[in-house]
This record gives C-alpha cells, structure tokens and sequence, in this order.
C-alpha cells in the first residue's frame, strides 16, 4: 500500500522496512529508530508485518490458574507491592503449603485450565522439598494441566537451598511435573538499573546462566522486559539484543514478555503509569527485535483489555488466558479493577479484532477447539 | 470479520488525493480496514488539516444547571423526573462560585447544559446568562439543540427567535450534544421522546445562520448499525457543507451501565479507534476530532491520537451526566500534556473558538 511505503519513508523508517523484507536482522541503531520515531502507527505496520509472516492471524490464548505460594521475599526489590520481607513479615505474610495450593487448584475443578502459572518471592525458610513437593502435588491435582513454575530467581534460590547445582536439581522438578518456566525475574539487564532498583536479586549474567540451564535440561521458558521506571532507550534495546543473543545460543525461549511497571504502591509511586503508547510500541519493538522469538505476548492484566485487544495489530500474537487468581499486580486504568477474564469474553476480544483465536497450553499446543453443536450434526457425532 | 483491506485501493487514492469519500466508502472502511490502515490514513488526513503537529485542549468546566428533566432517554441515569426526589435546579450563587473556581484555574469555557425542565423559560436563560457576562468575560458554550427546541416551545417563541435572544443575552455557542443518533429508527429506540433528526439538525442550521457556531457528537455502540453510523457522518458533513458552523466532532459510545439498555455490551476500545479514524476521514469538512477521555480512559485517549483526534476536548472539572452513570476517567491536565508528549506531538491551551492561547 502506497501511503505505508510513504510513511514508513516519513519516519526514517524505510531501511528498516527493507531489511525485514530480506529477513535481515535488526541491529542496535535499529531499535533506537523504533524507539525514537513518534511514529506508533509505523512502528505498528513494521511489526504486524512480521507477526502476520509468523503467526498469520492466529491469536494464542490459555485457560490459565495463577498460584502465587508465598509473598514473603529477601530481594525487597524497589518496584514491587507484592513482597513483605521475611525478618519482619506484616499481616500479610503467608506461605501456601503444597496442600493449600491443591485446595487452590481444586476451586477449578470444573474448568478446563491448561496451565497452572506459580511464581512467587523468595522466602528463604522454605526447603528444597518444598518446592519439589509443590509442584507434584499440584501435578496429582490437575494431570491434565501444565505446570509453568518458578523465575530463574527463584531456580536460583531453589538450587541454593538444595545445596546442589541446577543441572541436578532441574531434572527433578521436570519429574515432579514441571513443564516449562516463565520469563519474570528478568527485568531490565543493565547493571544500573540492577543496582539502584533490585540489587539484591540474581544479576544479569546470573539470569542468563540459570535459563542456559534451565534450556539445556529441556524445560523451555519465556523471558520478559519490564518497562516504565528509570530505564532508559538504550537500555532497553540493549536487553532485546542480549536476549536474541541468548535465544540463538538455546532456542529455549517460547515468548517475550514485555511487562507495563506499575507504581501505585510501590517505593517508585512517584512515577507516572505507563501509557497507551508505551505499550504498544514495548510490544511492536520487541516483535521487530527479537526476530528469534515465535510469540509476543499482550499481558492484558498489566496493559488493560482494550490496549491489549489493539496489541494484536502492533506485533503480538499472544494474550495470554483467563487469569484467575493473579495477585502480584493490579490493571491500571480499568474502572472495575478486575482481574480475571472469561473465556467467551477473551474469545469475543480476540475475534472482534479480526483475529482468529487459538487455544494453546503452556507449551504452546494447540488444543484442538471443540466443535459447535452444528458442526457435530455436520459429522455425524454423538 | 477479517480486516484483510486488500480491497480498499480506491479509498486509499481518494484519501491521498483529498477527494471526498462516499456513504459505501465510509461503510466499508467500517468493515473491512484494519486498524494500521484507519491509523495510516486517518493520520495522514490529521496531519494536512494540522500540520503543527499540536493538540489542543480548552480549560472548562460542566455546569449541569438542572437534572430535571421529563425526556427519560434509557440511556441516561443522570435525570430526574419533574416533581421526582432529588430534583435540583442549581442556585445562581453556586453557578456564580463554579465559575470563579474555573477563572482561578485559568479557565475560558462553561459548559451550561441540564435536563428539559418545564419550568425554566427563556427569561430564566437570558437573566443567568446576562448575569454572568456582567460579571466576568467567559465564553458560554450551552444549551443542546433539545433544551433550545423545548425552550422555545415553552416560551412560546420560534427557534429563530428564541436563539437570536439567548445570543443577545450572551450565548456563545452550543454543544453539539443529544446529537445521539441522527437517524430516526435508532432515536426511536433509545430515546423516544427526543427530537427527530431533522429537528435537531435544522435547529443547529438555524444557529449557524445566526454566526452561533457549534460542536457536533455522535453516540455510538447503542442499538444502531455500521450503516447507521456512517449516515450520521454523512448528515453532519451535508449540514457542514450547508453552514460551515461545526468547529468539531465528538464520537462517544454508549455507556450502557445503570441505563435502560442494559443488554447492551460496552463498545471496545478498538471499536472507538475504528469510529474515530472513519468520522476523521469521512468529515472532510470539520476541523477538528475530540477525544472522549471521560469514556475512553488514558491509554485509548492517547492512542486515539493516531486515529484522527487532534484535540482532548475540555479539562473537564466535573460532568455529572457521565459519572451519574458509574464512569469513569479524570486525568489531571498535567497528565493530559504528559500523554500529549509521550505520542510525540504538541499541547497546546485553545479558546472555544479553537484559537491557540499558549502552546505549553
């Protein structure tokens, strides 16, 4: 189409609009171009360029069940309103025993979720054990779900309680039923931003090293980008690179994960929330950057449904699920707050935005939909 | 639908080539676009109609001067019935207090709008009106086509007559509210009562005539159909092309909480985007695009600033008619400038006659 050629040329954007149409990588300079250029419905077209080469329409949602087991965490990390720490815990101190969280999981019994999603702080009193008997319990409850558990922060730490190294510990928590890993912890991979808002937690070359790891024991993972404190530009074109950098050593990554700061209640309240813009262009960048990547996810809880919903257009090809039970964040900027959402209202988003929605479990499987009472009489089944 | 927009060659040709674009045009920019192109094109019209790259926002505020009203549109929660509880019909000295409040904040424009009340004739208006612009010089954008229509008609004048008075009294123009609809199958659905079409457009051809100029909305996400959206746009734009008095376009969607509709399902975001691009392209004779923060939120509001928008409308310090109804958003104008340079374009303060008073 004439006038995208037009605008692309526009916004200084045209070269990089030729490299995607031979498949060449993108390079630093790149991404500050996509960072700098006003230009979102650009950045957008550049994007869904290559989600549509990817992904066509599709559109990855999962029934998920969110297990938060602890809140109790040592990292006492700047951005966070979920810690209490563990020396002097408030009244909002708890541990889930593997049973609470069978109990849990028992409440959706009824629902056919796909994935169960537990991360959680980093309490140091709980045992090795724990974590392994956590994650089998929860597998005895729902075989027929996948369980994606524990950050590469909290590997870290289960290895460290273990006394043992990763390479040993990971094929057992893969026996006790752990499927794949989620990509938080990750934050911003800049030694500044390490030091000043997170310093306690695994640095970066530490979260590189558990995801090798955690790559090589044949458990994928995601890894995700969180935006909208004190990181700069750079920075954040510096992180996708080391993460594309990464992948191409492991392939062991399934999706990106751009995820919005929230302020409110954290030591960083001051800062503003981050915008309608921000999201789509994290979304867009890291589609564009992380050619190596097969999904980007719209993390509708952080960025709201309806910019989500319009996410679908700036390179993302994934909105997450349902999300029950989520408790580490609030959505910003939705009037009712809520937290969960149903599967006909998710399937309702995806379609109304002209995309073709398509179950998936943790591993990204494709669940097969179930056919439509018309198409069972078309077939002849019971 | 699939949005696959292969098919849109000779929109896309008429947009670059600024030819206007027909009712079929308009229907099928709502059917088959998708969002990069509304976004594209819708931008591209933007940027030939303001190319300073500003956004403009006014500092005002509602005055909802009466909430009664006999009208019982089903989708308003904002109005009591004539001799119904909490009834009110706000005192002058409250009136006089809102107005010092918003001239101590920097403010130019009250919004003066409320409910059909059967007992508040023209000399009420002409006295309020009088009364204010003896004492301060803020510009008087009030009074909807419904409250003008049932004004006169209760005093006994013709339109012509009653707004020829209320201009003389200080009226500087109207809003462009109760447009809902301009196509009667819908009107009759959702309020019944209300003017026709015809009505409501011949009374803002009237003003128009008269050098009072105005705003024009559009509520979608009710009842109505694509079709019936693109002929409201069609209507504003003949009427435009007629008078030249629409300053601008507001499309705002339907709230369907604690309303009479309340099966309606809440239009979405991308719906609002998509309305706003094709009102930017299809109004090829009206300036400006208004968001609709109050309905929209931040994060759509902004974006909205790549589909068309090129102003945020008024700092609105409170509309009763809206949060009656459990909504919704107030963003502080610290954070109205903030977003405005976040998308990379300009804030900057207008008057209601969309003059730019500072660019911040």
């Amino acid at each position: 189409m004439r006038t995208m050629l037009d605008q692309l040329r526009r916004a200084g954007l045209d070269a990089i609009h030729d490299k995607l149409q031979d498949s060449r990588r993108l390079d630093f300079e790149d991404g500050m171009r996509l960072y700098r250029t006003p230009d979102l419905t650009a950045v957008g077209t550049l994007a869904n360029l290559v989600r549509e080469r990817r992904s066509g329409a599709r559109t990855y949602y999962v029934r998920n069940l969110h297990v938060n087991y602890t809140n109790i965490c040592n990292k006492l990390c700047k951005f966070c309103s979920f810690y209490t720490p563990p020396n002097n815990p408030d009244a909002r101190g708890y541990v889930l025993s593997p049973e609470d969280a069978v109990a849990r999981v028992a409440q959706y019994s009824g629902e056919p979720i796909r994935e169960i999603h537990m991360v959680a702080g980093i309490n140091p009193k709980l045992p090795y054990q724990y974590y392994l008997d956590l994650v089998a319990a929860v597998k005895a409850a729902r075989p027929d779900a996948q369980i994606k558990a524990f950050t590469m922060i909290e590997l870290a730490q289960i290895a460290r309680v273990a006394r043992r190294p990763l390479e040993e510990i990971l094929p057992e928590l893969k026996a006790a039923g752990l499927a794949a890993c989620p990509g938080g912890g990750a934050e911003v991979f800049s030694d500044r931003v390490h030091e000043e808002l997170f310093r306690a937690k695994l640095d970066n070359e530490g979260w590189f090293e558990v995801a090798r790891a955690v790559h090589a024991a044949g458990i994928p993972s995601n890894a995700t980008l969180l935006y909208g404190h004190i990181e700069s530009q750079e920075e954040k074109v510096q992180h996708l690179l080391h993460i594309r950098e990464l992948q191409d050593e492991t392939h062991g990554f399934m999706c990106f994960v751009p995820l919005a700061f929230d302020p409110s209640n954290t030591e960083l309240a001051h800062l503003p929330a981050t915008t309608g813009y921000a999201n789509l262009r994290e979304i867009a960048i890291a589609r564009l950057l992380l050619d190596n990547f097969p999904h980007v996810k719209a993390f509708w809880i952080m960025i709201t449904p309806p910019v989500a919903q319009m996410a679908l257009w700036y390179g993302a090809d994934d909105i997450d699920g349902t999300v029950n039970h989520y408790e580490i964040t609030h959505a910003l900027g939705t009037s009712s707050h809520r937290q969960v959402m149903s599967t006909p209202e998710l399937l309702d988003l995806i379609s109304e935005a002209g995309r073709e929605p398509v179950e998936r479990d943790a591993l990204y499987n494709e669940i097969p939909a179930e056919p439509t009472l018309s198409e069972r009489a078309r077939t002849g089944q019971a | 639908m699939s949005f696959n927009g292969n098919g849109l060659q000779d929109i896309e040709g008429k947009v670059l080539g600024s030819e206007r674009l027909s009712f079929a045009d308009g229907v099928r920019l709502f059917r088959e676009a998708n969002p990069l192109q509304l976004s594209t094109w819708a931008n591209l019209v933007r940027q030939r109609l303001h190319p300073d790259d500003l956004v403009t926002f006014v500092i005002g505020r509602n005055i909802n001067y009466t909430n009664v009203c006999w009208v019982r549109c089903k989708f308003c929660s904002f109005y009591r019935l004539p001799g119904a509880e909490g009834g009110y019909v706000l005192p002058r000295e409250e009136i006089f207090r809102k107005i010092e409040e918003l001239l101590a904040l920097g403010g130019t424009e009250i919004l003066i709008q409320g409910g059909l009340n059967p007992v508040l004739k023209i000399d009420y208006f002409e006295e309020l009106f009088r009364a204010i612009k003896a004492r301060v010089p803020i510009h008087i954008h009030g009074l909807s086509p419904a409250e003008i229509i049932y004004l006169a008609k209760i005093s006994d004048l013709d339109e012509r007559e009653c707004l020829v008075r209320l201009k003389a009294a200080g009226l500087d123009s109207i809003p462009g509210a109760g447009a809902e609809m301009l196509v009667d199958e819908v009107r009759e659905q959702i309020a019944p009562y209300k003017d026709s079409a015809a009505a409501w457009l011949s009374l803002m051809r009237t003003a128009h005539q008269l050098g009072i100029p105005s705003t024009v909305t559009m509520m979608y996400g009710s009842v109505e159909t694509v079709e019936q959206r693109v002929e409201h746009l069609v209507k504003v734009r003949g009427l435009q092309e007629e008078t030249g008095g629409f300053r601008a376009f507001i499309p705002w969607s339907f709230q369907p909480e604690g309303t009479h509709l309340p099966n309606v399902k809440r239009a979405s975001g991308l719906d609002y985007l998509r309305t706003v691009a094709v009102s930017r392209l299809m109004l090829d004779n009206i300036p400006n695009i208004q968001a609709s923060w109050l309905t929209q939120g931040p994060k759509i509001g902004q974006i909205a600033l790549q589909y068309g928008v090129n102003d945020m409308g008024s700092t609105v310090i409170e509309e009763n008619v809206v949060t009656a109804k459990g909504a919704v958003f107030m963003i502080p104008l610290a954070e109205i400038e903030r977003l405005i340079r976040d998308a990379g374009l300009r804030p900057a303060r207008r008057n209601t006659r969309y003059e730019i008073l500072d660019v911040a």
